[in-house]
């Protein structure tokens, strides 16, 4: 993680005082809800079913013990012991009361952590891929450039009040795990022909109620650049972003009204005032970041382990965890190992405030204390040593975070849906869960292979539906909760959205229509590693719609 | 009334009349008129004595003024509602891109809780909406004291700052 300087602390300190101020104001009835609401939004608070939610930044998904330990601590506190990890590496917690509100902020602070910009209509956390700085396919490390735009976005004055939110996620690596294809802007971190370092911007992509892919802007932006191109975007977006109507405020349906090349022409020329302005990146600050980031004191590891390779063969369930859940590390003799909160009964990314003591007390002995939040909603301890990952196994079984299951059906996306959130149309969780049952079994999951499966209570897509090899979306029929299926979305390159394969279902009609496209699958795929969303780009809708609905859906329009 | 305008930190009076043109108005009155006003009248305004100031609306394009600065002596913006943030970047441009020097005045949905932001984007003058105390919202000036982005307050963002 970056460590914060004085002033960087002056600044959230700052903040919890004005939040503080705000809130009594509010309290005291000298500030309206409907003036309190945008601000207590840009402190992550909303009002949900239940009582206020409070979501923490987990800047880029990089977490450390003693942080995590903090959040297990607000949660025993403040909540009711225990947090839930969201889809863009966050924490939220469902039960704090309004009034302790600006405290937990100030005990946030002890630690550097805040809520700043993670709702409203600003410009949020950005994310990354939760292996950022330790992934084998990694071109460059994206955490100093996130770490640049967490500063640039933190209090930007001339964007704090956009149409609606924005989005950024950067990727540096060969493998896009930040699902950059579906931001407001999408960051991949590339070199020119000429070795020189810079980024292909994106612009314009985004789920929920119109879900597209983002569209290249910028093929090439040299490094030094970013903050000045940003704001010519971000200004482009402010003053012609409609706000006539919030499911037409996002950026993406300004590019897709005006057209990319209109769009283009106005950010170009925007950026030809502010280009080699003040905000130009000068290396001294880039260098600045990467020493406040910790580089770790990695020590020289043989490759592979005796002990480990025994284990592989002898320990089925042990290698059945290392396939799924252990991921190479750039530095040999190290792993990174994902810690799956998607067990059984437990609602996706969900956490009890004793696990999280558990998982920092890991991250400390078998790592530097450091974590990572993956929008999947898992917690990843980046460098545990090659010859303790049985230790770590047996650690993470005992805590029931050893699900074999990254990759796999049962690592459910979800939202928290109905059941916690006010926007939601439908429940996601039970849905989850009645999945997660029906797909329990183990060699049955290894013989599905790699499926996506995502769940959203409503349009806001949350659980990123849309990206779901299998996506399902929560809708209100009539005061009626159903659950509208589509197949063949894909987050990562190419990225792709999912098709609706016909009429919404009931909730109870759910795992049984699942269980037939995937038995429809498993007929109709050429080879093991053809997996679900390959049949479906090869074969089509049809014959999963009919496996779901019969032969006479075919002449149905899907109507919802 | 107590006054609800802070301009330079101060509270103020305002001396500005709304007009459409400048026909019977006197003199050395100070006229405050659209930009479609202005952009219409544009050499009937020019012509009188009296200071000028021109109001504009979030969609009004602040490059319009470009050529207008060596009579302007005052732009209002106003933001009909506070979460309406176009005005932001009409102040930055009228800033830096228009060059604008004069008194810049943000009214409407104003108070406290925007006025940090309002005066790092170059706003000077602040219209309070009622039942906002002056008091309570010259304090928020000062919220933050230190801020990342290159803004029209400080041109230079923290990080060159930091070098030095």
């Amino acid at each position: 993680m970056y460590f914060y300087d004085d002033i960087d602390q002056r600044i959230i300190d700052e903040r919890v005082a004005q939040f503080r101020d705000q809130t009594n104001r509010y309290l005291a009835g000298r500030l309206s809800e409907e003036d309190f609401r945008p601000h207590r939004l840009q402190n992550g608070l909303y009002i949900q079913r239940h009582a206020p939610m409070l979501r923490v930044a987990i800047p880029y998904g990089v977490l450390s013990s003693r942080q995590l330990r903090m959040l297990a601590q607000v949660a025993r506190t403040y909540d009711r012991g225990f947090g839930h990890f969201t889809t863009r590496q966050n924490m939220q917690f469902n039960w704090p009361k309004l009034e302790d509100v600006p405290q937990i902020l100030a005990d946030l602070a002890t630690v550097q952590m805040h809520a700043i910009q993670t709702s409203g209509n600003c410009i949020r956390n950005t994310t990354t891929d939760h292996f950022a700085g330790v992934a084998g396919d990694e071109l460059l490390d994206p955490r100093p450039y996130c770490e640049l735009i967490r500063q640039w976005s933190t209090f930007h004055p001339e964007f704090a009040f956009l149409p609606r939110k924005f989005k950024i996620a950067v990727n540096g690596a060969v493998h896009d795990r930040a699902a950059t294809r579906v931001h407001d802007i999408g960051i991949d971190l590339v070199r020119a022909a000429d070795g020189a370092l810079g980024y292909r911007i994106l612009v314009g992509g985004g789920l929920g109620r119109t879900p597209l892919i983002g569209q290249v802007i910028r093929e090439f932006l040299p490094e030094r650049h970013l903050l000045t191109y940003l704001d010519a975007v971000l200004r482009v977006y402010n003053r012609f972003g409609r706000r006539d109507n919030k499911y037409k405020a996002r950026i993406k349906i300004l590019v897709k009204e005006r057209g990319l090349a209109v769009f283009q022409a106005a950010v170009e020329e925007e950026w030809s005032h502010l280009m080699d302005g003040p905000a130009t990146v000068v290396p001294e600050e880039l260098a600045r970041i990467r020493s406040r980031i910790a580089v770790h004191p990695y020590a020289t590891l043989p490759a592979t382990d005796a002990g480990v390779e025994r284990m592989l063969q002898e320990d089925v369930a042990f290698r059945r965890w290392h396939q799924r859940n252990v991921f190479a590390h750039k530095v040999a003799g190290y792993a990174c190992v994902t810690l799956s909160l998607k067990s059984t009964g437990v609602a996706p990314g969900d956490i009890s405030a004793d696990a999280m003591d558990a998982v920092a007390a890991l991250a400390d002995h078998h790592g530097f204390g450091e974590l990572r939040v993956s929008h999947e909603q898992n917690l990843i301890l980046p460098d545990v040593p090659v010859a303790e990952l049985p230790t770590v196994f047996a650690a993470a079984r005992a805590l029931g975070l050893a699900h074999p299951n990254v990759g796999m059906i049962t690592n459910i996306i979800a939202c928290p849906g109905g059941d916690y959130c006010s926007l939601a149309n439908a429940r996601s969780i039970p849905v989850a869960q009645a999945l997660q049952e029906r797909f329990d079994d183990l060699d049955y999951q290894y013989d599905i292979g790699e499926l996506d499966l995502n769940i959203s209570g409503c349009m806001n897509a949350c659980g990123h539906h849309h990206v779901g090899h299998i996506g399902i979306l929560g809708v209100d029929k009539h005061g009626e909760e159903f659950y509208q299926v589509t197949i063949g979305g894909s987050q990562t390159a190419p990225a792709a959205l999912g098709r609706v394969i016909g009429p919404s279902l009931k909730q109870d009609e759910v795992p049984d229509a699942v269980e037939r496209m995937i038995d429809r699958y498993l007929g109709l795929r050429d080879s093991e590693v053809e997996r679900f969303v390959d049949v479906v780009a090869r074969v089509g809708i049809e014959p999963f719609k009919e496996s779901v609905y019969g032969l006479k859906a075919h002449s149905s329009t899907p109507t919802v | 009334m107590a006054s609800r305008l802070i301009h330079q930190r101060r509270l103020s009076d305002d001396t500005w009349r709304v007009a459409q043109t400048p026909a019977g108005l006197p003199a050395d009155a100070d006229a405050l008129v659209s930009l479609a006003d202005w952009l219409a009248h544009r050499d009937a305004w020019r012509a009188r004595g009296g200071r000028l100031g021109v109001a504009l609306e979030p969609a009004d394009d602040p490059l319009a003024l470009s050529d207008d600065l060596d009579c302007l002596a005052l732009v209002t913006v106003n933001f009909p509602a506070f979460t309406d943030g176009r005005g932001y970047s009409t102040a930055r441009l009228l800033r830096e891109r228009v060059g604008y020097a004069g008194q810049l005045r943000a009214v409407g949905d104003v108070f406290k809780d925007q006025l940090f932001y309002l005066s790092r984007v170059g706003f000077d003058a602040f219209l309070l909406r009622e039942g906002e105390t002056a008091d309570d919202a010259l304090a928020a000036l000062d919220t933050f004291s230190e801020a990342y982005q290159a803004s029209v307050e400080r041109p230079e963002p923290l990080f060159r700052r930091r070098l030095g």
